[in-house]
């Protein structure tokens, strides 16, 4: 696709966890707990007015839903500030100087002096109902490839609490991450392909963690991406976890935008117009009462009610893709189930099917006088549900008449997005009057100039020299939350550099593929694996194993796992007992092969003392044993 | 607000200069220096804060503070828009609903703010609450009335004097029930206060307030109001009483009586806490339930009164070192009566004895309360306390110190002479002593 034409323009927010001795704005330590939480407490979040007598429409929404909040904490990772039961606390220094060092290695003017502000965010992942977050910076630039990209501002601000539950009557959130630092770096919406959104969130990245002041592992960094096209509109997405995934995510958003657009124009060829919308939900239970579909009959079975919804002229428009296995249709039933809290909906471009019969659909059809052109929703739910899940479906008809409408989505895994709220109106900020404001003095920056890292290219040309490493595994180390270690690692060990980079790269991604929880596996854990094989008392072969079981066993060392895993050492000793064993095992082999049985035997032995042995310390035993034998035999 | 400074928190040369142009608060200005241009409001500044920064808020929404130079280019582009308030319709209250009087006397149990400058401007009116907690409507008619408006910590014994009086006057124009907002820091005291002074009492008067501000979403005034005005509506008791939250959690609120409670925290939402008894009642669920099978029920009563307060009362607070020529100044000064906060059961050091007999033999009253805060004086129980009695000093039960105090100005005033101040004082008038001392955990 050629994304200039279609006016493309992306820009980034990558958040980043900051490495620091405590929280923003109180003395807890940024960790997060596991266990049964130690107390646990219930709010209301309240939407306060604007001057202007306004209310965010999403937010009042859900205040009015009555839906309770509930908090999740313990006292080692939580006090009183992130119960929102105790003023802040100075702002953190060492989370400041971080961000100051970032600004200067971006080019990035600091500010004079830094003044905390409270940004309102009511769906409950701040117990204030803000979030606190100060600029630090203004400008800057950022190198990607051969490119420079400009940068809007630098702020700190603190991270929000975990959401670990949703249900229609309350929310669930642990308040263990509230208050750990977090760095935002958006750049200015100058990005016009989504390869080089990928790339230079990665250039960010590295940027980061060059500092050695950034948390590690998943969930420490996520980016938010605001994506539009030539006549579509800006969409904030979201709790993007992984950087592989923006390019995709864009691509998407692209695909979407564009299907959209042509929607709109097809809904304006077919000469359809708002006032053809009509509020008027019919209510066809009685059409369902001998019905195969599961969905429907649990409904009704509960006395629920089938309430139906026509949309002149959409016929064929509601199923069409809008990017792989996302229909119009998907969007409206993500509205339904926001406002309506219904499960989804069938339209009737998917019908007959899910069990709905074909007469079912034409009975559906004639009750609510659909012509060809037109489609027909259905939801089953209590009659209001029903209700306000067609009136958030036919807002979503009517936005579709228009083309993209404005809205915040979020990002699933697979680089597919969904609804989660209407677009809120312009930040409303106010001052944190409670932290006073701190100006940063010449002074402070020149000693912060000190610190700055070497760049990212000057660091990976140093590793590809001083560790012998090729440019892909150099980059790879680079690039990964590990640099640090790997150089300890090899400066302090008699081991393969490529080797350990392969391990805390490939190796982990690898595990990572099967479903394994690498972060589970501590820094302390990898340091130990490569301090036991620089001792000859683990062998590389033992890793993948030992690696997997770690991450199930996080409490556990690597001489568990070895021990767990039957892959401890075994003496020279052991392994000569063990080839005369198998020797006198596969005599007739022998007799029949003679040395040509070294190859099998090599077999046979590998699959028994894999890991536990050097693959050469088997050839050589082997190799001699099996040379004694014969000459045995000839004698 | 007519003669609000329109540089706020500026001073000095920057001020000058940002006068010279004509600038004001909440003008969109542009700052050049060398390379750097900012565009932005003028944010006033903190009182606190030092004379070398101008405070802007940029088109994000952020505010940032640019060092001040001498050269700097300093320009108005657009001046300030006067933020304008539209309220959204009100709710039509039902007209078979009680009428409640909400007297405001500070503290922004309502309020609303200004994104554009960050100022925060109380709601008062009736017309202002309901459309900020327009929960309201559905529980009472609600009126609302401003008596004063100022930080609680400089309310004084005549402030009580009028609250008490315009509780009288909404009771007498048929008002079913009163609430008081008040900034928290003191607000125990007056609740005491008005406990004494409101003798008598047909319906109830409740006392609230909030401990995080209610310019914030997660703010604990509207909870703490609607509970409020709902016991003033429904209630089944008549007394002073204060609404504040029971736990961190926003789902249940609990009525303290005015005489058995202190505040406790310094910042938390359950800052405050009955002493040495439970609370009256509580709200959750949108309904009142009572925790105390003793109190004293709405009725047709006739309100009386009592609205003096004599100031020459004395808190003392002991502690190891205590100096008794305290006592002895308290004396000269005129004082008439003396709180003394004691050690455990009711103690002070002997060396303070010959002061107390020198103030009780000029006609003072003395009375004993615990700085334990928990649990009962007995002042027979060791020799210090024996002796101190013999010297005639009052012991107060299980009653608070802060109770103590304000029964004591008031006591002073109804009386003529010290035998009755006294009497007064050992008398259980607002549930102010429990008889008995229960278990307490927590």
């Amino acid at each position: 696709m050629e994304y200039a034409k279609i006016g493309l323009k992306v820009g980034l927010e990558i958040h980043q966890e900051l490495e620091t001795s405590h929280k923003l704005f109180c003395s807890c330590p940024p960790k997060l707990f596991k266990g049964p939480p130690e107390f646990i407490f219930t709010r209301l979040l309240r939407p306060s007015q604007s001057e202007l007598g306004e209310i965010d429409p999403a937010a009042l929404f859900e205040f009015l839903q009555g839906k309770m909040i509930i908090y999740e904490g313990d006292c080692e990772t939580s006090c009183l500030v992130e119960m929102d039961e105790e003023p802040p606390h100075k702002l953190n220094e060492e989370a400041l100087d971080t961000s100051l060092i970032v600004a200067l290695m971006t080019d990035s003017n600091p500010v004079d002096e830094v003044h905390v502000m409270r940004k309102i965010v009511v769906d409950g992942s701040n117990t204030t109902g803000f979030q606190r977050t100060c600029v630090v910076s203004l400008g800057g630039s950022i190198k990607s490839g051969e490119k420079t990209y400009e940068l809007e501002q630098i702020c700190l601000e603190e991270d929000a609490a975990r959401k670990i539950g949703d249900d229609a009557s309350a929310t669930r959130f642990r308040i263990d991450r509230l208050g750990i630092p977090l760095i935002e770096i958006s750049t200015a919406p100058n990005i016009h392909d989504p390869k080089e959104a990928q790339e230079v969130a990665f250039a960010i990245g590295r940027i980061l963690r060059s500092t050695g002041r950034v948390r590690r592992g998943l969930g420490t960094i996520r980016q938010d991406l605001n994506i539009s096209v030539a006549g579509g509109a800006v969409i904030e997405i979201k709790g993007v976890q992984k950087l592989e995934l923006i390019s995709k995510v864009v691509e998407y958003e692209t695909l979407r935008q564009l299907n959209l657009i042509e929607i709109s124009s097809e809904l304006q060829k077919r000469n359809i117009k708002d006032s053809d919308l009509q509020e008027e939900f019919i209510d066809v239970t009685e059409l369902f009462r001998n019905t195969k579909s599961k969905i429907i009959k649990s409904a009704t079975a509960k006395n629920q009610r089938v309430y139906a919804l026509k949309l002149p002229g959409f016929s064929g428009l509601i199923g069409r893709e809008l990017y792989p296995k996302r229909r119009l249709g998907t969007e409206m039933a993500d509205r339904a189930r926001f406002y309506g809290g219904v499960k989804g909906i069938f339209h009737t471009d998917e019908l007959p099917g899910y069990d709905i019969l074909e007469e079912e659909v034409r009975s559906l059809k004639d009750e609510v006088k659909a012509s060809e052109n037109d489609a027909v929703v259905i939801v089953a739910g209590e009659a209001d549900e029903c209700r306000n899940a067609l009136s958030a479906v036919l807002k979503r008809a009517k936005e579709a008449l228009q083309g993209v409408p404005a809205e915040t989505r979020a990002a699933n895994e697979d680089g597919t997005t969904f609804f989660t709220r209407p677009r809120p109106g312009a930040a409303r900020m106010y001052p944190e009057t409670d932290v006073i404001s701190i100006p940063i003095t010449s002074q402070r920056l020149e000693s912060l100039r000190r610190l700055i890292p070497e760049p990212p290219e000057e660091k990976l040309k140093k590793l590809m020299k001083e560790y012998t490493l090729n440019e892909k595994l150099a980059k790879q180390i680079l690039e990964s939350d590990f640099q640090e270690l790997f150089e300890k690692i090899v400066k302090e060990m008699n081991v393969s550099p490529t080797l350990v980079v392969v391990t805390l790269t490939e190796t982990l991604k690898s595990i990572a593929r099967e479903g394994c929880v690498v972060e589970n596996i501590t820094e302390k854990n990898l340091f130990e694996i490569f301090r036991l094989i620089g001792e000859g008392r683990m062998y590389k072969e033992a890793i993948y194993e030992t690696l997997k079981w770690l991450s199930n066993n996080s409490e556990a060392s690597p001489l568990e796992a070895l021990k767990a895993l039957n892959l401890e050492t075994i003496s020279r000793e052991e392994l000569r007992r063990i080839v005369e064993l198998k020797i006198s095992e596969n005599k007739m082999m022998l007799e029949k092969l003679g040395e040509k049985a070294l190859g099998p035997l090599i077999g046979i032995l590998m699959k028994e003392l894999r890991g536990k042995v050097s693959p050469d310390e088997i050839r050589n035993q082997l190799k001699s044993a099996i040379t004694t034998f014969i000459k045995d035999r000839k004698e | 607000m007519m003669n609000e400074d329109v540089l706020r928190g500026y001073r000095g040369r920057l001020r000058e200069k940002l006068g010279s142009e004509k600038i004001g608060i909440g003008d969109l200005i542009k700052v050049e220096y060398g390379e750097k241009s900012y565009e932005g409001i003028l944010m006033p500044r903190l009182e606190s804060a030092d004379e070398f920064h101008i405070v802007i808020k940029l088109k994000t929404g952020y505010n940032v503070g640019i060092a001040f130079e001498e050269d700097m280019k300093i320009v108005r582009l657009k001046e300030a828009k006067k933020p304008t308030f539209k309220p959204p319709p009100l709710p039509e209250s039902s007209s078979d609903l009680p009428e409640i009087s909400i007297i405001s006397t500070g503290g922004t149990i309502a309020s609303r703010v200004d994104y554009a400058t960050g100022g925060v401007h109380a709601a008062i009116s009736s017309r202002d609450l309901l459309s900020i907690v327009p929960e309201l409507s559905e529980i009472a008619k609600v009126e609302g009335d401003i008596l004063f408006s100022v930080f609680s910590e400089n309310i004084e014994p005549k402030d009580w004097s009028m609250m008490a009086k315009r509780v009288a006057d909404k009771i007498k124009s048929g008002f079913e029930g009163i609430v008081i907002t008040h900034g928290t820091d003191t607000m125990g005291y007056s609740a005491a206060a008005l406990s004494f002074a409101l003798s008598s009492l047909p319906v109830p008067v409740i006392f609230v307030g909030s401990q995080r501000s209610s310019d914030r979403p997660s703010s604990d005034a509207a909870s703490n109001l609607i509970a409020a005005v709902s016991a003033a509506a429904q209630a089944p008791f008549a007394e002073v009483v204060l609404a504040m939250h029971e736990t961190s959690s926003d789902d249940s609120i609990v009525f303290h009586r005015g005489t058995k409670v202190r505040k406790c925290h310094t910042s938390s939402r359950y800052a405050f806490q009955s002493v040495n008894s439970k609370p009256l009642a509580r709200f959750r669920d949108r309904r009142i339930e009572m925790i105390e099978k003793n109190f004293r029920h709405r009725g047709g009563r006739e309100l009386i009164l009592r609205d003096k307060f004599n100031e020459r009362v004395a808190l003392l607070k002991f502690h190891p070192g205590f100096n008794p020529e305290i006592i002895d100044w308290a004396v000269d000064e005129g004082y008439k009566g003396i709180i003394l906060e004691g050690t455990g059961l009711g103690h002070v050091s002997s060396k303070c004895y010959k002061s107390i007999e020198r103030a009780i033999h000029e006609g003072l009253i003395i009375c004993m309360t615990s700085q334990c805060i928990w649990g009962r004086i007995n002042m027979n129980v060791y020799s210090t306390g024996r002796e101190l009695i013999n010297l005639g000093v009052t012991p107060l039960e299980d009653m608070l110190t802060e109770t103590a105090f304000v029964k004591l100005t008031w006591a002073l005033s109804q009386s003529n002479s010290r035998e009755e101040a006294l009497k007064l004082m050992a008398t259980n008038l607002a549930g102010e002593f429990s008889h008995r001392t229960l278990y307490t955990w927590k």
